[in-house]
């Protein structure tokens, strides 16, 4: 729970339906501050277009999300977004900028443009040499380009960092180096983090608190420890058997 | 060789107009194209509309389009008042920028929709404004493609602009046009490589810039801009309007009509007028050009003002049509019909002498005799034009077959054996020249065509003005003018419409 008694982040019964279908059906779900939240689920679960519905890139159809009690509906949506840091999947580098320049993007057109040095801490922070600053967004590799999406995101400062499906185009080594590294940023920072991935492998090494949804409804709320150990309902057993059936055939192979 | 190089040494003028109306039209088109993208950007329904009709447009043939703005603008003066041009630049800016709208859309747009919708939903989520992210985002991104699509537009707009000379406004068209009428093919080249090699350096220099956005090579797309920008400058200057008090005299398109306006320029020039010429202007638009001001004065023939412009039938007297001219004349425009001439510049049928003999015809009524085995050639109003339908309907020569043919190259049909028999002009050289019978008219069916000077409103009552018109009123012999038309047109020794008019002067003074 936030300073002032409330949550830090509110979703009361926010649903968003496309047509007849609801791809978000009446969620309800606070987030305390500083908590790194995973959002598990299939393809078309719902769970990247309720992350959406935060930064408002996807208005409800119905209920309302409250960020530090303040309705987000209510702020003029450039503002809100430039005090959410977002990461995606497809990264959406500006091709025809500089690192630097993507780097401070947001800072700028908030009106707070960043000096070289700024911009050098955060590729620093975000694990990357600062003297990618003056190359173009293209010339880097995957894993380091979304790494620049990573110091993007949280160059303007905010306190609130959306991450949908941010490790989904990398490979396996790369992605694991750039989770390890958001979270360290996520502590460090003192972020309230949510993360949208279909890996409950990767829910369970990063977050701490682990949701699972299914048609648009979250049908299970657990820590990693709770899961590990049985508990959340079949519908995120069956997620976590996966994972788990994986290090025991590991496991098993050692012997 | 030696002409040719004369020909592109006397284009200083047309050049530099040519360049002035295709950079304004492309920068119109510009202006236009690039909101209308932005806003297609934003809604399907609006990219549907404004392709739709960009492309419509295209499909109009570009001289069909220059000369469509001359009735909208007429009647636009509805709005404007009448001192809305109707000939000349503003129509044919008008015309071309249209041209120019879809290309410079049509890449945006698909420039547009084919964005990285990652990077999209990037510029939203950093907390760009729809204007930042226009700004910051679309338009660099889109730059390279509207610049392929302006390289485009470009090409086309300085090839179409050619045409405009048919709707007054001076253009590399000039000297085509006026080539081809006389058949001085170096005058008609001379047109054609400037327009071209216009073109090119258009091409090449908007390239530049193409790349330039491209590469993010921030130099070379400043440069190729500075060079184009600085070529349209020298073209400014060197188009710099004349002195204020300028004569625009008025000339349809043949060599008949080039000769009398240079002869008519010269007497005013003598008078303490500058003067200057809008040449090849289209039968349909050279009245309405003079009753409101666009020219100042030209020669129309009586039959043509009789039938096109008001709309008569009948064929009275020369003397009386003339008169009753002059009177509708005065009435409806205040335009002044100063006199006639002199000489007749009378539709007529030729037919090649051995040809007619052959067939045994010798007027109208003979040729309509042989029914579907001849062939008439007109040029390519003539089958439009009420004194066909006369014609036609009087001797009944429907069954005929007809074909056109640019008025350059009619007698070569006829010795060619590509029609039996034409439409000419009673006072072509090339009658005499040729050899040519012309076939009787027992029937009266086609009216006079009393050569007359016309004189716009706004001169109408300017007595210096008159004054040095009025000795060439009754002053030309139709021989005098079959002499000048005839050595302008003829193969060998030919004489430019200047030396024609020099000539005349000398043959009637």
């Amino acid at each position: 729970m936030g300073d002032t008694g409330q949550p830090f982040l509110r979703f009361e019964q926010v649903s968003k339906t496309y047509r007849d279908t609801a791809a978000v059906d009446a969620v309800t779900l606070d987030i305390a501050r500083g908590a790194f939240v995973a959002l598990v689920g299939a393809s078309g679960s719902g769970k990247s277009t309720l992350l959406k519905t935060v930064n408002r890139l996807v208005e409800p159809t119905d209920g309302r999300v409250l960020l530090g009690g303040e309705d987000v509906a209510g702020l003029e949506g450039t503002a809100l977004r430039r005090r959410i840091g977002y990461v995606f999947q497809s990264i959406g580098l500006f091709p025809h900028m500089t690192v630097a320049e993507n780097v401070a993007i947001g800072p700028r057109v908030a009106g707070r443009p960043l000096d070289a040095a700024a911009v050098g801490e955060r590729l620093r922070r975000v694990e990357l040499d600062p003297a990618l600053a003056s190359r173009m967004a293209d010339e880097l590799s995957g894993g380091q380009q979304q790494r620049v999406g990573v110091a993007r995101a949280l160059a303007a400062g905010p306190e609130l960092l959306l991450m949908d499906e941010p490790f989904g185009a990398l490979d396996p080594v790369t992605r694991d180096a750039l989770g390890r590294t958001v979270q360290g940023l996520h502590r460090q920072l003192g972020l309230t983090t949510m993360l949208v991935t279909h890996d409950m492998a990767e829910a369970l090494l990063l977050a701490d608190r682990v949701l699972v949804m299914q048609a648009g409804r979250i049908v299970a709320d657990a820590t990693p420890g709770e899961l590990l150990a049985g508990g959340g309902g079949d519908a995120a057993q069956a997620l976590v058997a996966v994972p788990r059936a994986q290090a025991r055939a590991l496991a098993a192979m050692q012997l | 060789m030696n002409a040719l190089l004369t020909a592109l040494a006397g284009l200083r003028v047309p050049l530099a107009e040519h360049v002035l109306l295709a950079a304004a039209a492309l920068a119109l088109g510009i202006v236009v194209a690039l909101p209308l993208a932005v806003w297609a950007s934003r809604s399907a329904t609006v990219a549907r509309i404004a392709l739709g009709l960009a492309g419509l447009v295209q499909t109009i043939p570009a001289l069909a389009l220059l000369a469509l703005f001359f009735p909208i603008l007429l009647a636009l003066r509805g709005v404007f008042g009448p001192g809305l041009p109707t000939l000349g630049f503003l129509p044919a800016l008008l015309a071309l920028a249209l041209y120019a709208v879809l290309p410079v859309l049509r890449n945006a747009v698909t420039a547009r929709s084919h964005m990285d919708p990652g990077v999209l939903e990037a510029a939203d989520a950093v907390g760009m404004s729809a204007g930042q992210k226009l700004r910051l985002v679309e338009a660099p991104l889109a730059a390279p493609y509207v610049m392929a699509g302006i390289r485009t537009a470009a090409v086309w707009t300085i090839g179409a602009a050619t045409l405009a000379t048919t709707i007054g406004q001076p253009s590399l068209g000039d000297p085509i046009f006026a080539g081809l009428q006389t058949q001085n093919w170096a005058l008609v080249l001379a047109g054609c490589i400037a327009a071209a090699a216009l073109a090119l350096a258009a091409d090449a220099l908007l390239g530049m810039v193409e790349r330039g956005l491209a590469r993010r090579n921030r130099p070379l797309a400043l440069a190729g801009l500075a060079l184009a920008l600085a070529g349209v400058l020298a073209a400014g200057i060197a188009a710099r309007d004349p002195a204020q008090d300028t004569i625009t005299i008025g000339a349809k398109n043949f060599s008949e009509q080039y000769i009398l306006a240079r002869l008519i320029g010269a007497r005013l020039e003598r008078a303490g007028y500058q003067v200057r010429y809008r040449e090849g202007l289209g039968s349909a638009v050279i009245h309405d050009a003079l009753t409101s001001g666009a020219i100042d004065v030209y020669v129309d023939y009586s039959g043509t003002l009789w039938a096109n412009e008001m709309k008569r039938t009948g064929n009275p007297p020369a003397a009386q049509m003339d008169q009753a001219i002059a009177a509708w004349e005065k009435q409806t425009s205040g335009t002044r019909v100063l006199g006639a001439l002199g000489f007749e510049n009378a539709y007529a049928f030729a037919m090649r002498g051995d040809r007619a003999r052959g067939l045994g015809i010798a007027s109208l009524a003979d040729l309509a005799g042989k029914g579907s085995n001849v062939t008439i050639g007109g040029d390519l109003e003539f089958f439009e034009r009420p004194e066909w339908t006369a014609v036609r309907d009087t001797y009944g020569l429907g069954a005929a077959k007809r074909r056109n043919f640019s008025p350059t190259f009619m007698y070569d049909a006829l010795t060619g054996g590509e029609a039996d028999a034409i439409s000419a002009f009673s006072s072509d050289g090339r009658i005499a020249a040729d050899k040519l019978t012309v076939l009787a008219d027992p029937k009266h069916a086609l009216p006079s065509y009393d050569a007359l000077l016309l004189v716009a409103p706004g001169r109408a009552g300017e007595r210096r003005f008159t004054e040095a018109l009025q000795p060439l009123v009754g002053a030309i012999s139709v021989e005098a003018m079959r002499s000048a038309n005839y050595s302008v047109d003829r193969a060998d020794d030919k004489r430019s419409p200047q030396q024609a008019a020099d000539a005349l002067a000398q043959a009637i003074s």
